[in-house]
């Protein structure tokens, strides 16, 4: 089976942001930028599934602009077999992101989606779903295991009491989880050999989407900031202090 | 003006999170009605009518929504939509997974985990694990939203809503369930809990989680984790507090072996007190923590619960 892997471009993991001054968003300029580790988790996914015999072929698709396609080189060097670049400067939309999949879907015509289950810039959690609802087709988000069953798929899912399972009709949609599996690094001279890869290079107008954002951003701002406190020295005065708060006793 | 807030409960009780959520639809203004869908479900819509400031409760009793599963409820929720200008569903593990179906399937651009309602089109909600608040307001004719449960408080009860009983809407049929493993626990669920000892890498094994559970009985609490000791497999994944896990903000969290990483942060830092267990006095959780214990955890916790007895816990 084919199998599509959106990828996003977002600021690394490991900074830490700081809000713009004139509180229009965050600062982006030199900061260091990297795929999204859930996207990561999905391209790895897909790897794991053609290395087992199960998928055929791995395409990986970024709405972004021109540097998204760093990402997608990085996807390439993963494993992935060849790249869709929707490029745009514009902010898009969770939404219109899933317009735009759904069209490239349509296009391609992949039996399986993996879509990280949120992006960590703008925290979202909705582009799987959305998709999955545009195509009519099953969701197994916030997955922790994903197995071919035939002509179906069995999905174990993070939930709030534990884990579940569900089994979907393919074609179908999956969002991974944090403990799906470890992304691969790649090595150099898949590196190397990524730079050969074909990537297509598309617009939002080629799959006629409109992306005027639905959601305007009036301001963006810092987070109440919270004081750093104090240390004690013993177990025994730290249940005092706790007695004092009144949180305990 | 008229909201919809679809509860979330597991068929036989109704979860707090739903209060907390008419809470926030209380604040947009107009009416709120609560959706229960589910499966034997009758004793939460009894429950749901008892929340104040709710005008009327929706049950959908049928055995395809009895495991909350996406397609069905989707179907549902959309089915009833037309009748309301607000949909808002709590940010637990099932608002996150139906309520981006609704949104898409209506053509709307869905408000995720929204911390303050600023007015009936204009709220606040957390980017960049929380680094970030971001002010938005939808020209979406109806706001679709989850709400983090941590920033409003539960509505209180005294409400006598009327209950009635709708059909189901036809299931898509293109998923069905096969089972589930839930944790078991007496101990309170993190979403609730006052009181939250919770450990991470420097735990070292699941086997050491015991030394927690103590501290946790005498005190009532929930046991959680970092992402680090759910990864190493020393307890369930639902245990996991931060970004991507659980968002808790209870009345007290003990951080153990925890450094402190912005995307742990992002899950409890809105705790009223914080204290942090840590060998290393530079871990960056003590930036947040209000007391502070530079310690090797293996004596600290011990000593504590110990500390703990003598205060008659
Ligand atoms: C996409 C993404 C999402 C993430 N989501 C989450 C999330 O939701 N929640 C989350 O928690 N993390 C999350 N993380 C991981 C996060 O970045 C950190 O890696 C993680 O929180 C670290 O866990 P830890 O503090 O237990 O481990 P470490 O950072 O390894 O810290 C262990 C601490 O234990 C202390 N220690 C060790 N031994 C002892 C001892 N004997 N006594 C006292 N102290 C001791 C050490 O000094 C250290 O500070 C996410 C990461 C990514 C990339």
């Amino acid at each position: 089976m084919k199998v599509l892997v959106p990828v996003k471009r977002v600021i690394d993991y490991n900074v830490k942001v700081r809000v713009k001054a004139d509180q229009s968003g965050v600062e982006l300029a030199n900061v260091k930028m990297s795929m999204n580790p859930f996207d990561e988790i999905s391209v790895e996914e897909a790897i794991r599934l053609k290395e087992a015999g199960t998928a055929t072929e791995i395409v990986v698709v970024t709405v972004g602009p021109q540097q998204a396609q760093e990402t997608l080189r990085t996807a390439l060097a993963m494993g992935a077999d060849r790249g869709i670049h929707v490029k745009t400067d514009a902010e898009v939309e969770p939404l219109a992101v899933a317009k735009i999949l759904k069209a490239v879907a349509g296009e391609e015509s992949p039996e399986l989606i993996i879509v990280g289950k949120q992006a960590i810039d703008d925290d979202s959690n909705q582009t799987g779903q959305m998709l999955s609802a545009l195509l009519g087709w099953p969701q197994g988000t916030f997955a922790s295991k994903v197995e071919k069953d035939g002509d179906k798929l069995n999905v174990t899912r993070e939930i709030d009491g534990g884990l579940q399972t569900i089994k979907l009709n393919l074609p179908a949609v999956v969002t991974s989880d944090l403990r799906l599996n470890e992304p691969r690094y790649a090595s150099l001279p898949n590196i190397m050999k990524a730079k050969k890869k074909p990537i297509d290079a598309k617009t939002p107008e080629d799959y006629s989407v409109d992306l005027t954002p639905r959601l305007q951003v009036q301001k963006v701002t810092e987070p109440a900031e919270r004081q750093a406190g104090i240390k004690v020295e013993t177990a025994a005065e730290l249940v005092a202090k706790l007695k004092e708060a009144g949180v305990i006793g | 003006m008229t909201s919809l807030v679809i509860a979330e409960h597991d068929n036989a009780e109704l979860n707090d999170a739903t209060a907390k959520a008419v809470t926030a639809a209380v604040a947009l203004g107009g009416d709120v009605n609560i959706l229960v869908a589910g499966e034997g479900c009758a004793a939460v819509g009894e429950a749901a009518a008892k929340i104040a400031g709710v005008a009327k409760v929706l049950v959908a009793d049928d055995a395809q929504y009895g495991k909350q599963m996406a397609e069905p409820v989707a179907a549902l929720i959309v089915s009833l939509a037309g009748d309301y200008d607000a949909i808002v569903y709590p940010a637990t593990t099932n608002g996150k997974n139906i309520t981006p179906r609704v949104a898409a399937l209506l053509d709307v651009m869905q408000l995720s985990e929204v911390t303050a309602v600023v007015s009936a089109d204009t709220f606040e909600r957390p980017i960049y694990a929380g680094n970030a608040i971001q002010t938005v307001k939808s020209s979406d004719a109806k706001k679709i939203m989850t709400v983090r449960t941590t920033a409003f408080a539960a509505a209180g009860d005294g409400g006598s809503a009327t209950v009635e009983a709708i059909s189901a809407a036809e299931n898509p049929g293109i998923s069905e369930y096969v089972s589930e493993e839930l944790t078991k626990s007496d101990r309170p669920e993190l979403a609730s809990a006052k009181i939250i000892i919770s450990g991470g890498r420097g735990m070292q094994s699941g086997d050491n989680f015991p030394m927690l559970e103590k501290i946790a009985d005498k005190l009532g609490a929930g046991v959680g984790a970092s992402r680090a000791a759910v990864d190493a497999g020393f307890v369930p994944n639902d245990y996991q507090i931060g970004q991507t896990g659980k968002v808790v903000a209870p009345e007290l969290y003990i951080a153990v072996g925890i450094s402190g990483a912005i995307q742990h942060l992002a899950g409890m830092k809105d705790s009223k007190v914080i204290v942090a267990i840590n060998k290393d006095e530079e871990a960056p959780i003590f930036q947040v923590a209000d007391f502070g214990l530079v310690a090797d955890l293996f004596n600290a916790v011990p000593e504590l619960e110990e500390e703990l007895g003598k205060i008659g816990l």
